[in-house]
């Protein structure tokens, strides 16, 4: 045999360690992300609410977090983690910094998607006597659904990424085992193996939301 | 018209309307004075840029008048706000030239979603309202398409059951033919008019094309630059044009021969004759021919119909006999005459007052 060297029990237990920690961060990331991108449109320039000030504020902070690089933003939440999940070690460890990292990138693709929207409709809804919650909830992110998936999507690639990446601090994970057994013992055929795994699940993700996409796609 | 002394359904006053352009203040609408009275077709006109969308979007208060009050069916909503507003926005239907379905419903919801929004939670009486609105509009058969699968005329047609969903007192028109064929136009415009005359609902239209007003309206009102250069009935502004870009609108629908280009023609009294309704099938021009001994020349003209009542329009250059008797009898038999090379040939006037 020529991967004598790995323990598939490991390989087991890290792939669904990944499975945790993408599913745990990007329900957590949708959750913070959508409000963030729906105040940030309306609250745009001759949108809904038009505030400048709290557009600018927003807007200003979003980037701070996403200029900051992951690894580093992983460092300097230690202590926010510990505090709120009372680690940050494993699964439950990486999970803030991976939602805090990641949704001021989703909050950005969700300003956009809600952007492509035809400002027509929005009208109409008004017209009709829509309230802007009513417009919010019934016409724009219905009509924004196919934006939002791929939105959706594309984050979940993103986080696969950073999960990875937090093995490194002790996230676990199949990013874990390729640093630890991969680069650190020169454990090759376990590097390939969690690389292939992790090619797998993008490209799966992927597949799967564009499939969404399609079927929600009415224009 | 105004034999009615009833109130307006829609008033505007002194209203103007000035947005920032980079930092600078530019006028779209200046000084409108407005009555649309209840049950009519009332048309506004004008090329682009004349501020017709953003009159139009003030009645809704889609747009806030910079200076000036709005009134509706009475009361001034110039600055209602909130649940009050909304509900001023509900008995007011809005019907636009890019349709504004929502692509994820279906005709149906599409339909639906301004009872909903109002609060309707019994889909059986959505659904018996959406089918009697689809019914009215012809599109029983369509129901369960997106509006993608629709063709120009038919989602128009969605856009008029939806702006009819809650019932409304008027219904707001942006362009509403314009992104369609001549036919379907056509059928678009017959359709207003039967919700106009089946319903009693107030229409008010928006256009650039003075055929649209021409079929169905009741009266216009001319826009240039802001401002409202003309209004009056359909019939008199449309066949008395008074004012230089009604004069524009009017000839880009019925191209005219250049009256004041006679070149060969025979000199002679020149007259515009005007003969509205059932005059316009009588013989009559032959009949004072015979009976005055006058030869004449047609130099130009246009016959047709405004709304349904059948018009033609002569310019006729009388080259001999008993001309000024011909004209008496013609005006006594309810035909107008202008006189193009007499005396006050420089300003014809309107043979009607507005």
């Amino acid at each position: 045999m020529i991967l004598h060297s790995i323990g598939w029990d490991d390989i087991l237990q890290a792939t669904l360690a990944t499975l945790a920690m993408l599913g745990g961060s990007l329900f957590f990331t949708v959750l913070l992300g959508l409000p963030l991108g729906i105040l940030l449109f309306l609250t745009g320039r001759t949108q809904l609410l038009d505030q400048t000030f709290a557009y600018g504020l927003l807007s200003v902070v979003l980037n701070t977090i996403r200029s900051v690089p992951f690894i580093i933003l992983l460092i300097l939440l230690m202590p926010v983690t510990v505090l709120l999940t009372g680690t940050s070690l494993g699964v439950r460890g990486v999970i803030p910094p991976l939602v805090i990292g990641t949704a001021p990138f989703f909050a950005r693709l969700v300003e956009t998607a809600l952007r492509e929207v035809d400002r027509g409709v929005i009208e109409a809804t008004q017209a009709m006597g829509g309230s802007v919650s009513q417009i919010v909830f019934r016409a724009l992110l219905p009509e924004a659904l196919p934006g939002l998936i791929a939105s959706v999507t594309v984050t979940a690639v993103v986080l696969v990424d950073y999960t990875a990446m937090s093995g490194a601090i002790g996230g676990g994970g199949l990013g874990d085992l390729a640093i630890r057994y991969g680069y650190q013992r020169f454990k090759t055929d376990v590097m390939i193996v969690t690389v292939v795994l992790l090619i797998l699940l993008v490209q799966i993700l992927q597949a799967f939301g564009n499939r969404l996409v399609i079927h929600f796609t009415r224009k | 018209m105004n034999s009615q002394p009833s109130q307006p359904i829609v008033s505007l006053r002194g209203v103007s309307k000035d947005f920032l352009v980079g930092g600078r203040a530019a006028t779209a609408l200046r000084d409108i004075n407005l009555d649309i009275q209840r049950g009519e077709i009332f048309s506004i006109i004008g090329s682009s840029g004349a501020g017709k969308s953003t009159l139009v979007r003030l009645i809704n208060l889609l747009e806030r008048p910079t200076a000036g009050e709005i009134a509706f069916k009475g009361k001034p909503i110039t600055l209602v706000k909130g649940e009050e507003l909304r509900t001023i926005r509900r008995s007011i239907g809005m019907v636009f030239q890019h349709f504004n379905l929502l692509s994820a419903k279906t005709v149906a919801e599409n339909v639906a979603f301004p009872l909903k929004l109002s609060g309707v939670r019994s889909s059986s009486v959505i659904a018996e309202r959406v089918s009697k609105l689809l019914a009215r509009v012809g599109l029983q058969d369509h129901v369960a398409k997106y509006p993608k699968q629709l063709s120009g005329g038919q989602k128009q047609r969605v856009g008029i059951a939806r702006a009819l969903a809650l019932q409304p007192d008027v219904l707001l028109c942006d362009e509403a033919t314009s992104a369609l064929d001549p036919q379907t136009t056509r059928s678009v415009l017959k359709l207003l008019a039967e919700i106009n005359r089946d319903l009693g609902i107030t229409i008010v239209l928006i256009t650039h094309e003075m055929d649209v007003v021409r079929q169905i309206s009741h009266r216009v009102a001319v826009l240039d630059h802001g401002q409202i250069v003309e209004h009056g009935r359909v019939e008199d502004v449309f066949l008395h044009p008074s004012h230089s870009k009604t004069r524009e609108l009017v000839h880009e629908a019925e191209p005219e021969n250049d009256e004041l280009n006679l070149g060969s023609i025979p000199r002679g009294q020149i007259y515009r004759l005007t003969f509205v309704g059932k005059r316009a099938h009588t013989p009559i021009l032959g009949t004072v021919a015979r009976e005055f001994g006058i030869d004449y020349v047609i130099t130009g003209g246009r016959v047709g119909t405004i709304r349904d009542v059948p018009y033609a329009q002569l310019t006729i250059s009388f080259t001999d006999g008993n001309v000024h008797g011909a004209i008496a009898r013609l005006r006594a038999s309810g035909v107008s005459a202008e006189h193009l090379n007499g005396a006050n040939s420089e300003a014809p006037l309107k043979a009607t007052a507005t």
